[in-house]
C-alpha cells in the first residue's frame, strides 16, 4: 500500500475492545437499496459489538459508502431493518434525531463549515443540540482539538488549513457530540500522501480509547493494526468478513482476490 | 537548524526591474497606450463641450437654473405631495423625483420578495411547482420588459367603467380608474399606534438577543417568537385601543362617474408595478436558485450528521454561504429595476423622466432637464450601490 502502510502495518495489533455481553451498537438485518432500477445494497446484514472496530473495503460502486450512509440516515434503506444503539431507523424524526446525535460521522470532503471558525465549527452542535452553554462547548471543542494536536488553530477559518489539519477538525467537530459510535466515509482519500497519518494516527488514538468505529478505507496498513473485523463488499453485498490477517493473506473468493492483487498492484 | 535562525525566504529580495524604452518592453508599451488613452479621451469631452457652447451661442437658447421658480403649469395626475400646476417647476421635478422613488422602492421590495418565492420555488422537489416556477421564468425574461409594460397597461384599460367596476369585496373596487381601497380617516391614535410598532419591533431585536445571550450562559434555548409577536403587534394594538380605538372608515363610493375617497393605485402605477415585479422577479429568481446551489450537498449533510434541525441548517449553515453569491447580482437588478422605472414615460406615469421631458419642452432647456434625469438616477443608484456593498462586507465570508 502507501507509504504510510509501512510503519503502521509492523504496529502490533490493539488489543479488541468489543464488548460481547452488551447488546450490539449497529445491527443490519437484510438491508436492500435501490437508485432507481440499481440494486446498490444486496441483502446487507452486519453485527457491530458495542467497542468494535469494523473496517469496510471493496471496489468503488461496491455499496460501502451508501451503506454507512444508511447507518445515519444520509441515504434511506428501502427494505430491511437497520438498529442503531437500540433504536430502529424508521421514517419517525425523533428517532433520527436521537440517533444522529449518537452517531458521529467523519467525510472524505471534510465538509468543515468555510464560513465558521475552527472553533465554532467545533461549538455548533453541542450549542444548538445539546443546549450546552457556550463556555462549557468553547471548554469541550478545545479539548477535542488538542487531542487532534491543532488547538492553536482554534481561531482560524477552515481554508486556511491544510487538508490533513481540516480532516483532523472535522473528527474533533463529531467527537463534541460524545458520540456512542463514530462512522468514516473514506477519511484520507482526499488527502496528500503525507497527511495521511497525521489523520490515521488520530483514528488509531480514538480506537485506542474504545470508540465504536465503522471506517469505510483502503488503508490496508490501518486495517492490520486496529480492525477486529474487515468486511470486502462487492456489487452491492457482503462477500467475505473476517479478522484482518485471515482475509487479507488467505481471500476466500476470487473477487477478494482480485480487489487485492489491484490495490497492492496500485502502490 | 535552531529555531532562532531567521525565516530564509525573507533574507533575499527580488530583483528591481528597469524599464527599457523599447518597443519590445510590455511595460513601456502600456504606458505608451495609457498616455494615448488618456489624451483621447480628453480629447473627446473638449469637444463635445466646446461645440455645445458654440451651438447654444449661435441658437440664442439661454442657459441656467432661472425656470426652476417659475410657474409649471403642468398637470400631475398623482403625487406624494401637495401640488397644483401653478406651483413651480422645482416643486413639479420633486413630485417626479418622489414618484419614481415610489415604484423603485415598492418595486425592489415586492419583486425581492417574488423573485425569492420563485427561485425555491423552481428548487422545489413538486414537480408541478418548479414546472410552474421554470415556465414564468423563462417566458417572462424572454420578453423585452416595454411591451410587457403596454401589455398590462392595455389589460388594466380593458377593464370596466367605474359604474360596473369590478366589486370582489366590500370596500374594493377594480375599474379602468384603477384599484380603489379602503382605508382610515389618519387620527393622532394612529401616528402613536405606529411609532408602537417601530417601538415593538426594536423591543422584539433586543429581546431575541438577550435570549441568544441567555441560552449562551447556560445553554437552554428560548422560545423567541411568542414574545416577540407579543411585542411587534400588541403594542401598537394596546396604545390603538388605549387612545380610544378611533376607526373612522375612508370607504370608497361611486358618486357619478368616479370614485371618492379610499387610496387609489392607478392604473398607471399598477401596470408599472406589476411589470416591473414580474420581469425583475423573473432574474432575481435565477440569482436566489444559484444561490442555493452554490452551497455544496457536503454542508447539508454534516449538518445533519451533527442532528441539526433543517430550518436550522438553512440559517446558520446554508443561507451565509447562499447570501455571498446572491447579493453582488442582486444589487444589478435593483439597479436595473430603478432605470427601467423610466419606461413608465411609455404608459403615462409620471416619474422624473416624464415630468423633466415635459419640462424641457415647455422651457427649451434640454441640457438642464437631461441633467436633471442624469442626477437623479446617479443618486438613486449611488445610494442603492453604496448600501448593498455596505451589506455585502457585513455578510462576506471571511474564509481565510
Amino acid at each position: 500500500m502507501s507509504t504510510t502502510m509501512d510503519p503502521a502495518g509492523a504496529a502490533p495489533h490493539l488489543a479488541s475492545a468489543a464488548r460481547t455481553d452488551a447488546p450490539p451498537a449497529i445491527v443490519l438485518d437484510k438491508v436492500n437499496k435501490w437508485y432507481g432500477s440499481m440494486h446498490v445494497l444486496r441483502d446487507v446484514t452486519l453485527s457491530v459489538a458495542t467497542g468494535e472496530r469494523v473496517v469496510v473495503c471493496g471496489p468503488s460502486g461496491s455499496g460501502k459508502s451508501t451503506m454507512i450512509r444508511c447507518i445515519n440516515r444520509l441515504e434511506q434503506h428501502q427494505e430491511g431493518r437497520i438498529i442503531v444503539d437500540n433504536m430502529e431507523l424508521t421514517d419517525d424524526t425523533r428517532s433520527l434525531d436521537a440517533i444522529r446525535r449518537e452517531v458521529g460521522m467523519v467525510f472524505q470532503s471534510f465538509n468543515l463549515f468555510p464560513h465558521l471558525t475552527i472553533l465554532e465549527n467545533c461549538t455548533l452542535a453541542p450549542i444548538w443540540v445539546r443546549h450546552m452553554p457556550k463556555k462549557e462547548a468553547d471548554e469541550l471543542a478545545m479539548h477535542y482539538l488538542s487531542r487532534v494536536k491543532i488547538p492553536e488553530q482554534a481561531n482560524k477559518y477552515p481554508g486556511q488549513l491544510s487538508g490533513g489539519q481540516q480532516q483532523r477538525v472535522a473528527i474533533a467537530r463529531a467527537l463534541c457530540m460524545k458520540p456512542k459510535i463514530m462512522l468514516f466515509d473514506e477519511p484520507t482519500s482526499a488527502l496528500d500522501p503525507e497527511m495521511i497519518k497525521e489523520v490515521l494516527d488520530t483514528m488509531v488514538g480514538l480506537a485506542e480509547d474504545g470508540m465504536t468505529m465503522v471506517c469505510v478505507t483502503h488503508e490496508m496498513g490501518f486495517a492490520r493494526q486496529v480492525a477486529d473485523r474487515v468486511v470486502f463488499m462487492d456489487r452491492g453485498e457482503i462477500v467475505e468478513s473476517g479478522v484482518p490477517e485471515q482475509l487479507f493473506n488467505d481471500p476466500k473468493t476470487d473477487r477478494l482476490k482480485t480487489f487485492l492483487s489491484q490495490i497492492l498492484r496500485g502502490h | 537548524m535552531s529555531d532562532t535562525a531567521a525565516d530564509p525566504r525573507l533574507l533575499r529580495a527580488p530583483p528591481k526591474r528597469g524599464i527599457r524604452l523599447s518597443w519590445a518592453d510590455e511595460r513601456f508599451r502600456s504606458i505608451i497606450w495609457q498616455i494615448l488613452v488618456v489624451g483621447v479621451v480628453v480629447g473627446i469631452v473638449w469637444w463635445l463641450v466646446r461645440n455645445t457652447a458654440h451651438n447654444l451661442e449661435v441658437r440664442r437658447i439661454a442657459t441656467g437654473w432661472g425656470f426652476l421658480s417659475r410657474e409649471a403649469g403642468l398637470p400631475v395626475a398623482e403625487s406624494l405631495i401637495p401640488y397644483s400646476p401653478t406651483d413651480t417647476y422645482a416643486r413639479a421635478l420633486m413630485v417626479g423625483v418622489l414618484n419614481t422613488l415610489k415604484i423603485a422602492v415598492v418595486g425592489v421590495v415586492v419583486a425581492t420578495i417574488l423573485g425569492t418565492m420563485v427561485g425555491i420555488a423552481r428548487l422545489s422537489k413538486n414537480w408541478l411547482l418548479s414546472r410552474i416556477a421554470a415556465a414564468y421564468i423563462e417566458v417572462v425574461r424572454d420578453l423585452p420588459l416595454l411591451l410587457q409594460l403596454l401589455f398590462w397597461y392595455a389589460i388594466l384599460q380593458g377593464l370596466p367603467a367605474p359604474r360596473q367596476a369590478l366589486h370582489p369585496v366590500e370596500g374594493v373596487f377594480l375599474s379602468n380608474r384603477g384599484l380603489k381601497l379602503p382605508w382610515i380617516q389618519w387620527q393622532d391614535a394612529h401616528s402613536f399606534a405606529l411609532l408602537g410598532l417601530i417601538l415593538g419591533i426594536v423591543g422584539a431585536v433586543f429581546y431575541a438577543r438577550s435570549a441568544r445571550a441567555k441560552q449562551m450562559a447556560d445553554g437552554q434555548p428560548r422560545k423567541v417568537w411568542p414574545v416577540a409577536a407579543g411585542l411587534v403587534l400588541g403594542l401598537p394594538v394596546l396604545i390603538w385601543a388605549g387612545l380610544g380605538a378611533p376607526w373612522q372608515g375612508d370607504i370608497p363610493a361611486l358618486r357619478g362617474f368616479n370614485f371618492q375617497g379610499g387610496l387609489t393605485i392607478t392604473p398607471e402605477y399598477f401596470a408599472l408595478l406589476i411589470g416591473l415585479v414580474m420581469y425583475t422577479a423573473a432574474f432575481i429568481a435565477e440569482i436566489v436558485r444559484a444561490g442555493i446551489l452554490s452551497v455544496a450537498k457536503g454542508q447539508w449533510e454534516a449538518a445533519e450528521a451533527l442532528g441539526l434541525q433543517r430550518g436550522r441548517i438553512l440559517r446558520m449553515i446554508v443561507l451565509p454561504q447562499a447570501l455571498r453569491v446572491i447579493v453582488p447580482p442582486m444589487t444589478s437588478q435593483y439597479l436595473n429595476l430603478t432605470k427601467n422605472s423610466s419606461l413608465a414615460v411609455a404608459i403615462g406615469y409620471q416619474d422624473i423622466v416624464s415630468i423633466s421631458n415635459t419640462t424641457l419642452n415647455q422651457t427649451g432647456q434640454a441640457i438642464e432637464g437631461i441633467a436633471i434625469i442624469m442626477v437623479v438616477y446617479l443618486t438613486i443608484s449611488l445610494s442603492i450601490s453604496l448600501f448593498m456593498n455596505w451589506y455585502n462586507a457585513r455578510i462576506a465570508l471571511v474564509e481565510r
